[in-house]
């Protein structure tokens, strides 16, 4: 991992200001599904005919200000973004820090136009399915990795990445293992923010009302006869697909591997000390946000969604993703790829040529 | 002479009163006109399916809207609490909301004409009014908004083209129409709890039931067999047949839902 940290507490502030904000956009954002205004306002970039900045407050009415909030909220940390991309441009020496900022001030602009198509193409059908839609799922998975961007950015401008830098990497027991487990457990994580996105923008959400069985079985029947029963028994007014079942069958499918692999790497890595263990305290906190989440998403089932635990679902979402990033970071700062010391005093006695530093 | 000789026959009870004339023209009038009117009706106006749609079982309770109270123009809009409307029921378990189409037994490869109506989808304290209702492809509707703020109109369609424009003014109204076959839900994104059905059908055979189950199709129906569907939203579709025999016919439909378990 390229080093070479230049040490400006300000830059580093500024970075996890912006990141903060970012994860506020993303519960504004998530505001938006859960109560399900994101076409409350038709037109972009214009608001109702008005310039977005110009739009009065008096007009912000029920859906729409949700809506124009988290336009006005994107609008901020696009600026913020383009100026810590321009603030790192100047005044940091690392080249791939630089690189990562340009990246972050593409994908916001990007992010925004995304954001722009998702309503500009509501109205555009194609194969029997709305663009808008698409573009709203690309939108919130977008948003989710750049959460995690503007993490590591503000990690790699922090003085932990130039301690972590210039740390002694673990070769202790599970090290190496947690190199490539934290990644795969980080993928799995991400796979399951999409089908949670899927899902908001599927209204799946609560295609299946009951926990832990679904429509009282274990995997749920989704023939004809099976979809007018459920339809009929529910008190809502919408009507649930096969497709909406099947998706908020996979998310809780995929829970289950995401929070057996945060537990594999918890438990990987619980023996971990010196300077590896921020990897283990991160482990750990990572199990953790795993155990809230989990619990989030049964209330948000159990209790009809309500729009503040919903929203809370998807920003202790945007944390795991983001503490997966920032943990393939550490891993990678403090953890040697080489295969562990069964005994170091053997090596000690007989070095290896793969033992470098034994001690 | 000719007055004497009328008197002493109706005096005799020979001659019918001047009343009983009458009585008995009229009689006979009203039977002729209704005839002719049967005639003129059966083959310029057409027939008539009558009937209505019943619901067994005991469907879920209905829930209150809440974030109607929470909104306070909206709720002020309101007395009493809104509640949905997914199983409206009304006299001898008639169930409203219901589509009622005639799907076999018209003349294949006939076109019929839009019918002359424009129905009206209103927006009345933030709820669809009414909640379902149908239109025939190429019929113009109107979107109105009846409350004194603004709504959105965001028709989801997916056969033919949506629509999403807002509504600010009290009273305004705009006049849209659908091309092809669909059932196009529309919703309020402004105020999310709102939502209505457009349906569209390809000719003019259908009706929506009233709050009692009852319906009635008219049109250009010849005296025939003709397959009738029914669908709810909620409760699903039963298909019945009628036979349509010097211009009228009578069909009951049943849905059904199951016990609660």
């Amino acid at each position: 991992m390229p080093t070479g940290h230049q040490d400006n507490k300000w830059l580093y502030r500024y970075a996890v200001f912006a990141a903060c904000c970012t994860l506020l956009l993303v519960c504004v954002g998530g505001m938006v599904t859960s109560k399900g205004v994101g076409m409350a306002v038709p037109d972009w970039p214009t608001t109702y005919g008005y310039n977005m900045f110009l739009f009065p407050f008096s007009k912000m009415i029920g859906g729409i200000f949700w809506e124009h909030l988290h336009r006005l909220k994107a609008s901020g940390v696009g600026l913020l973004t383009l100026g810590l991309a321009a603030w790192i441009f100047f005044f940091e020496s690392r080249n791939w820090v630089k690189k990562l900022g340009f990246a972050a001030a593409g994908m916001v602009i990007i992010q925004g136009v995304l954001g722009g198509l998702r309503v500009m193409m509501d109205k555009e059908v194609v194969a029997n399915t709305t663009l808008g839609t698409v573009f709203g799922l690309v939108h919130a998975c977008t948003g989710q990795a750049f959460f995690v961007l503007m993490c590591v950015l503000a990690f790699a401008l922090s003085p932990a990445w130039a301690r972590f830098s210039e740390a002694e990497k673990s070769r202790e027991q599970g090290a190496r293992r947690l190199r490539w487990l934290i990644p795969v457990a980080t993928v799995a994580v991400f796979i399951q923010l999409a089908l949670g996105a899927a899902m908001r923008h599927q209204h799946s959400g609560l295609a299946v009302p009951d926990f832990p069985m679904a429509y009282g079985q274990v995997w749920p029947a989704t023939d004809a006869e099976s979809l007018l029963r459920y339809n009929q028994r529910r008190a809502d007014t919408e009507i649930i697909t096969a497709f909406q079942i099947w998706l908020h069958m996979f998310h809780r499918l995929n829970a289950c591997v995401v929070a057996l692999l945060i537990g594999l790497v918890a438990v990987t890595a619980r023996k971990l000390s010196g300077a590896a263990a921020p990897v283990r305290k991160a482990a750990f906190l990572w199990a953790g946000l795993v155990v809230l989440q989990f619990s989030l998403g049964i209330v948000t089932v159990l209790y009809d969604k309500p729009a503040d635990i919903a929203t809370a679902h998807v920003a202790v979402g945007a944390l795991t993703l983001a503490l997966g990033g920032l943990l393939i970071c550490g891993s990678r700062l403090l953890l040697s790829p080489w295969v562990p010391l069964r005994n170091p005093e053997d090596a000690l006695s007989k070095p290896a040529k793969w033992v470098v530093n034994p001690g | 002479m000719y007055l004497t000789e009328v008197r002493s026959l109706i005096a005799s009870g020979r001659f019918p009163k001047l009343g009983s004339i009458v009585t008995y023209m009229n009689k006979t009038l009203t039977a002729v006109a209704t005839l002719a009117i049967a005639t003129v009706s059966s083959t310029l106006l057409g027939a008539e399916i009558t009937g209505k749609v019943t619901l067994t079982g005991t469907p879920p309770p209905e829930r209150e809207i809440t974030p109607i109270k929470a909104d306070a123009k909206c709720g002020a809009a309101h007395t009493a609490p809104v509640m949905t409307r997914s199983f409206v029921k009304g006299d001898g378990d008639g169930l409203a909301n219901v589509w009622v189409y005639v799907t076999e037994g018209l003349p294949a490869g006939k076109t019929y004409e839009v019918p002359k109506s424009k129905p009206v989808v209103d927006q009345v304290g933030c709820m669809y009014e009414p909640f379902v209702s149908a239109v025939m492809a190429g019929q113009p509707f109107a979107v109105k908004n009846s409350d004194p703020f603004m709504h959105n109109v965001n028709a989801m369609a997916k056969l033919n083209k949506g629509f999403n424009f807002a509504q600010s003014t009290q009273g305004q109204e705009n006049e849209k129409t659908f091309d092809k076959a669909e059932n196009v839900k529309f919703v309020c994104n402004v105020h999310p709890w709102m939502s209505g059905y457009v349906r569209v059908f390809e000719n003019p055979f259908f009706a929506v039931t009233d709050k009692d189950g009852k319906f009635t199709i008219s049109g250009d129906l010849p005296d025939g067999k003709y397959t009738v569907e029914a669908e709810h939203l909620k409760a699903g579709k039963v298909t019945g047949t009628v036979e349509v025999k010097g211009g009228k016919a009578t069909l009951a439909l049943s849905l059904a839902v199951p016990a609660a378990k």
